[in-house]
């Protein structure tokens, strides 16, 4: 299925590239923690895309004698990804806490203007 | 086909996650992508990875993006700034990668250069080695090992570091007699049905933790798993009742004690005479000295996940007071 | 030891590793300093061991879980390795020994076992980055030492130090995960994700497109987090607002890993592999290492903050480190990786000085600055050294790293005396900075005659002199570090084709 596997690459690089246009255009600190998630959750779907084989299925041995597995690598890899952005996640959102806290506002060309005076 | 459906309802939801200013609206498409996104590891035979994103990505993920959205504002006030440059970089960059992709392996093929080399040397040798069903727990826990060691102390890190910025939380008692801090007390049916499915999470959080390596599960989804457990507890029953329940010193200990666990299993391979993270010597049968090792570190590794995402959710929560 | 002997790489990551969850538990005051110290001096003792092991018998190799390659993680200990090991260790120990009461002016109390804890885990993220030989290991860490490090910085007192720290996250992990999109690309095509493998198979790929695109994104991920011209813009607010000692480690050390992981993945995987892809590195990094160092000893020149003046002289540095890359000779690579060494000492110098200067002081920007040699003579005379250092005198490290990347420059022939031109500029560039800072210093009445009792401990100072005196020696006798950039240089360069 050419158009199939050629659409998961397409739309993990319109996703990422949501997420990145999230990231850089958008002034609100919080808004560009969700497009970084998004952005990351895009290369999770990279990864898991490449690992899956025709007729393949999760690779847990179950008994049947000719079972075709799919790849455990990418899963493993995505598994730490996944953990570790919402480390950064977590503490992302506790810098914009603080930065509420401080400057009373989330928006970046607010702190900006309260920073020069 | 189903997974094309899904790929594009993500599609439309990313856009309209970037197109709404309400952040409210925002963090809720966001736990549906996760949801979607989730389905389709499902499908592309990702089991682990699913049940990982499905209870962190969506479900944690939205409990912290909504502790600090009630913390912080909820609309996004201003336009976007350069957002002609901004466009034509993304542009450019995703049709840079979508040119890439004309050359890339065809999708779902078994003799793609990926399917080679590393992946099948670890499904040969699974039972050989280490003996358990589930291959994915194999390679996380012991064949790359240090990674999750590794990740273990990035989630470590990041616990640290919320409590470093946010404060460890007050003491449980002033908290239950403030006002207004009495959860959902006073709505009877939240709290009856969640009293009651409370302890079926709990028990489905421990049978991740220590199924992990028959199915899909392990440490990351089960300390998701327990904490989901706990904040729904917290959100009923109020902040005082759920810190005196696990108060924030227990919290940090849990937090300190994961990555110990894991590293003295490690440390424990050198002591027996193999190398870091070798699990093989800790037994006197190979096999049954990887069992052990995997499952010593799964504990740290739940152990570690609960203490810094309740610790996290605990710091939020205590913020607003 | 002996015991131990093999082990030392994996000891190297986790002395420092698992000492920080102890240290979270230590409430008594001092208790977590203390520890964190003493984990920094065993995690140098370690890196010291581990260069004399690497010069004596060549690169040292470890299995992870006694797991072979690449099935399982390998650590690989080289000279490049080795040398930056000894960089971040130093620097770490060094700004921990000395910066006690610097860090308790400026962190709670009840907050500093977080403080500690998140000093050594950068400590070992950095470390792990420096002995991993497993491109996904390497992301791992790095995430380990970017986290550590955003809560470093974020401990700052001013509040301003927040949205430099969000922004510093922001690029930093959309720097990380392009990282980790190139490693993907080449896994799909390779298969592999050991660095050593990786080179070998990347051989036998029909369609190196993946790979080219590949390269471009691992490239443009490390440039953002190595602060490379023009993608430096986090760094001279995150280093201004940060604690003092943590801006005297960070600055030594953090940015030059990221330098490292680009040079090991183009060298060992790229270089190989790509046909001319020598030369497409020296025509897009030579530019922006040349608009580095112009551009951040300019914007220095103009700079009222001592922190953000040196903060834009890093990026200048930086510029030097990639300029010497670029140059894909063994006196480019020799100069290049030499000035990381050079520059930690003479920057991790002066950021000292400063921190005792922003005990004494009102503030640090240059006014408040008046008049200071007077009052510190001894940490002054120490900044003056570190700082003759940056500019590059010769008798002082920085004259020889400078040297060597003229030498350099100059086996180009007539297409070198540009570059040649501007070392030379950028150096005066250097002699202006660091000038107005010492004219106020020196020369400058404060304002009012107010002489606040504070005193700098003689531990603060000492521990100022020996970087500064640092500078000196290995100025005047440089043969261990040149003995580890060279054969850094070499190993770098035995891979191209």
């Amino acid at each position: 299925m050419e158009l199939l596997g050629l659409y998961h690459y397409w739309v993990f690089a319109i996703l990422l590239m949501t997420g990145l246009y999230a990231v850089i255009a958008k002034l609100n600190l919080f808004k560009k923690l969700i497009g970084l998630s998004l952005f990351q959750a895009a290369v999770f779907l990279l990864y898991i895309t490449m690992g899956k084989v025709d007729g393949g299925t999760a690779p847990i041995f179950s008994g049947a004698a000719d079972a075709v597995f799919s790849n455990p690598l990418p899963q493993v890899l995505i598994l730490t990804a996944i953990v570790v952005g919402i480390s950064t996640t977590a503490l992302g959102l506790g810098i914009v806490v603080r930065i509420k806290e401080e400057y009373g506002s989330i928006e970046e060309d607010e702190i900006q203007e309260i920073d020069r005076q | 086909m189903f997974g094309i459906f899904l790929l594009t309802l993500v599609l439309i939801t990313g856009v309209a996650i970037v197109r709404t200013d309400n952040l409210f609206v925002a963090v809720m498409l966001m736990g549906i992508a996760s949801l979607l996104i989730a389905v389709n590891f499902f499908i592309l035979d990702a089991a682990d990875v699913a049940l990982t994103e499905a209870a962190v990505g969506a479900g944690i993920s939205t409990v912290l993006f909504l502790s600090a959205l009630a913390l912080t504002s909820e609309r996004e006030r201003s336009k976007s700034a350069r957002r002609v440059l901004s466009f034509t970089v993304v542009v450019v960059a995703a049709l840079v990668l979508i040119y890439a992709t004309f050359d890339k392996p065809r999708f779902g093929d078994p003799q793609a250069p990926v399917q080679t080399h590393v992946a099948p040397w670890y499904l040969e040798n699974t039972p050989t080695y280490i003996d358990i069903p589930n291959v994915v727990t194999a390679v996380l826990a012991s064949f790359r090992g240090y990674d999750t060691l590794g990740e273990v102390f990035v989630v470590f890190t990041a616990g640290i570091g919320v409590l470093f910025l946010l404060g460890g939380g007050t003491t449980p008692g002033r908290l239950a007699q403030e006002k207004g801090n009495e959860g959902l007390r006073h709505y009877l049916i939240p709290r009856v049905v969640g009293r009651f499915l409370i302890p079926f999470i709990l028990l489905f959080g421990l049978y991740v933790q220590f199924h992990g390596e028959y199915g899909p599960g392990g440490g990351f989804q089960a300390g998701a798993i327990v904490t989901a457990a706990i904040v729904l507890f917290a959100l009923i029953e109020g902040e005082g009742r759920a810190l005196a329940v696990l108060p924030q010193r227990w919290l940090l200990g849990l937090m300190a004690a994961g990555p110990l666990i894991y590293g003295a299993v490690g440390i424990a391979g050198i002591v027996m005479g193999g190398n870091f993270l070798d699990y093989s010597p800790l037994s006197s049968d190979p096999v049954t000295g990887q069992h052990l090792g995997i499952l010593l570190i799964e504990i740290g590794v739940g152990v570690t996940v609960t203490g810094v995402l309740l610790s996290i959710f605990h710091a939020f929560a205590a913020r607003g007071r | 030891m002996n015991g131990l002997g093999p082990h030392l790489p994996a000891l190297q990551v986790v002395v420092p590793m698992l000492v920080a969850p102890l240290v979270v538990l230590l409430r008594p005051r001092g208790l977590a300093w203390a520890a964190s110290t003493a984990a920094s001096v065993l995690a140098f003792v370690v890196a010291i061991e581990l260069m004399l092991q690497v010069l004596g018998a060549g690169p040292v190799g470890y299995l992870m879980g006694s797991w072979p390659a690449p099935y399982g993680i390998e650590l690989r200990v080289d000279a490049l390795s080795a040398l930056l090991l000894l960089v971040v260790t130093g620097a770490s120990t060094l700004a921990l020994v000395g910066g006690r009461e610097s860090l308790d002016t400026q962190i709670e109390a009840d907050r500093q076992p977080y403080f500690y804890a998140a000093w050594l885990l950068a400590l070992s993220g950095l470390s792990g980055i420096l002995v991993a030989a497993d491109a996904f290991n390497i992301f791992v860490f790095m995430e380990i030492s970017s986290l550590a490090s955003y809560v470093l910085i974020a401990g700052g007192p001013d509040r301003r130090a927040l949205p430099s720290v969000f922004k510093y996250l922001i690029m930093g992990t959309i720097g990380a995960t392009f990282y980790l999109i190139g490693v993907g690309l080449i896994y799909m095509m390779t298969g592999t994700l050991n660095l050593a493998d990786m080179e070998l198979r990347i051989h036998a790929v029909g369609d190196l497109d993946p790979i080219l695109v590949a390269a471009g994104f691992i490239t443009v991920g490390l440039a953002l987090k190595a602060a490379i011209f023009p993608l430096h813009v986090w760094l001279p607010n995150a280093y201004t607002y940060a604690p003092h000692m943590a801006t005297a480690f960070l600055a030594a050390c953090s940015t030059k890993v990221s330098l490292y992981i680009l040079l090991r993945f183009d060298f060992f995987v790229f270089q190989g592999n790509l046909e001319g892809h020598d030369l497409q590195f020296a025509i897009y990094l030579m530019p922006l290492a040349v608009l580095g160092i112009l551009v951040g000893s300019a914007v220095a020149m103009f700079e009222k903050n001592v922190k953000r003046l040196l903060a834009f002289s890093s990026v200048a540095q930086i510029g030097y480190m990639m300029l010497g890359a670029s140059l894909v000779s063994v006196a480019g690579l020799t100069a290049g990786i030499l000035h990381i060494f050079n520059h930690a000492l003479a920057k991790g110098a002066l950021f000292l000085a400063v921190a005792s200067f922003a005990m004494v002081a009102a503030g640090l920007r240059l006014d408040d600055l008046s008049g200071i040699a007077r009052r510190m003579p001894w940490t002054f005379a120490a900044f003056m050294v570190a700082g003759l250092s940056l500019i590059g005198i010769p008798g002082t490290a920085g004259f020889v790293s400078k040297w060597y990347l003229i030498v350099a420059a100059m086996e180009l022939g007539p297409a070198g005396v540009p570059l040649v031109a501007v070392i030379l500029i950028s150096s005066l560039m250097a002699v202006v900075y660091i000038w107005r800072i010492v004219e106020v210093a020196c020369f400058s009445r404060p304002e009012q005659e107010s002489a606040p009792a504070i005193t700098v401990s003689p531990l603060m100072i000492a521990v100022t002199w020996v970087a500064a005196l640092a500078n000196i020696y290995f100025g005047l006798v440089p043969e261990l570090p040149l003995a580890l950039a060279s054969d850094a240089a070499a190993e770098l360069l035995r891979h191209l084709p």
